[in-house]
């Protein structure tokens, strides 16, 4: 508690003092959305997260994509595989925090037999990160998906459409998940 | 009736419908491998809980394709919110076939909580799942068979002594995706 405490008034200085550095004029969901629909994306499950609810109402809206709210993030990684072994592309939207929910069945089934996933992911508990809750799997999340050897990137809104329909192909090429994550600084870029 | 038994129907129905089988970790793969092997069937090797979120997947992506699951109670009672999911979705084209032992077979069969009187049928009902069925015999499991939803059949625990997969899991992968992708897509 009391290392924590320096991170979140770093954290809450860094929230007042701007947010230089991504271009502004991209709305950040609709970003990711349009990049979803470049990769062919057409079989999504989700477990929401606030910075998520914009997107996953694009997402719900689509008539070309099949939206399932799962119970469980690890649940939808099983629907994910399934969908992926009857020919559809599938993604799976998250918080990080799920991330955690996930680990046995991203190495027990997707890494084990090949399957690719494409995750998006809500990265919070870094930098403007007002929950304290948020803050250790915020920092476990790269650490994580290296052990994992699992391909992640982090990229701005004016980035994200494309490396969201290249992270799918990579998922594909690579028969493996990837991972696409978007910090507070990035759903706040409006 | 012994698990292998009820596994010998299941892998018998699933062909008989030219349905897909995903099939549970541990004993009950390596059980179902040795008395029915198809390439229309996915041994799971990993991930235990998975099985019914899995063939959920599979079933609503190829709406037209007969989709079976083949969990235990102890794998159900991992992932028991994909209840909620099936009874939510609710495709027809899916049949979930809980094969409850009272027991955590492939591990020594330490006792589950059916054991103590956890009522799977119960809570797939609560959850939602509108068709339900409980199958005491083989006889009761060879009607439930054909249905849609979700069944529970008790059997004896104890596992056959039967040997481990011969595929790998690419092998596993590969050949089910054929099955499934020979199809014409709707």
């Amino acid at each position: 508690m009391r290392a924590i405490l320096p991170f979140l008034l770093a954290s809450s200085r860094q929230r007042f003092n701007g947010l230089a550095g991504y271009d502004i004029n991209m709305n950040p969901s609709r970003a990711v959305y349009l990049g979803l629909r470049r990769a062919g994306i057409d079989f999504v499950t989700s477990v929401p997260c606030v910075n998520l609810q914009e997107l996953l109402g694009l997402v719900e809206a689509d008539p070309d994509i099949i939206h399932l709210p799962a119970t469980r993030e690890e649940e939808g990684v099983g629907i994910c595989a399934g969908a992926w072994m009857g020919g559809r592309r599938p993604a799976l939207l998250m918080q990080n925090s799920g991330l955690g929910n996930c680990i046995n069945a991203l190495a027990s089934l997707d890494l084990l037999y090949g399957i690719p996933l494409l995750m998006i992911i809500s990265h919070r508990g870094g930098r403007g990160e007002s929950i304290i809750g948020q803050v250790p799997m915020g920092q476990l999340t790269v650490p994580l998906l290296e052990a994992m050897g699992i391909f992640h990137l982090s990229p701005s809104p004016a980035e994200a459409e494309e490396a969201v329909a290249e992270a799918w192909k990579k998922a594909e090429s690579g028969h493996s998940p990837v991972a696409v994550l978007f910090d507070l600084d990035f759903w706040r870029s409006l | 009736m012994k698990r292998i038994e009820a596994i010998a129907m299941a892998g018998l129905a699933a062909a008989d419908q030219d349905a897909l089988l995903i099939c549970n970790i541990g004993y009950p793969s390596r059980e179902l491998f040795s008395v029915s092997d198809r390439p229309e069937n996915f041994y799971m090797l990993g991930s235990m809980g998975m099985a019914s979120s899995i063939g959920l997947g599979l079933a609503l992506a190829r709406p037209e394709k007969r989709v079976m699951v083949l969990d235990g109670d102890g794998s159900l009672l991992m992932n028991l919110g994909s209840l909620a999911s099936i009874a939510h979705y609710a495709p027809d084209n899916y049949l979930l076939v809980i094969l409850d032992n009272c027991c955590y077979g492939s591990t020594g069969s330490q006792p589950s909580c059916t054991r103590l009187g956890t009522d799977l049928a119960a809570m797939a009902r609560a959850a939602g799942v509108r068709r339900v069925r409980r199958a005491e015999g083989r006889e009761e499991l060879a009607e439930a068979l054909l249905e849609q939803g979700v069944v529970v059949a008790r059997v004896e625990a104890g596992n056959a002594h039967v040997p481990i997969i011969s595929l790998s899991p690419k092998e596993i992968l590969e050949r089910f995706m054929r099955c499934v992708l020979s199809a014409p897509q709707s």
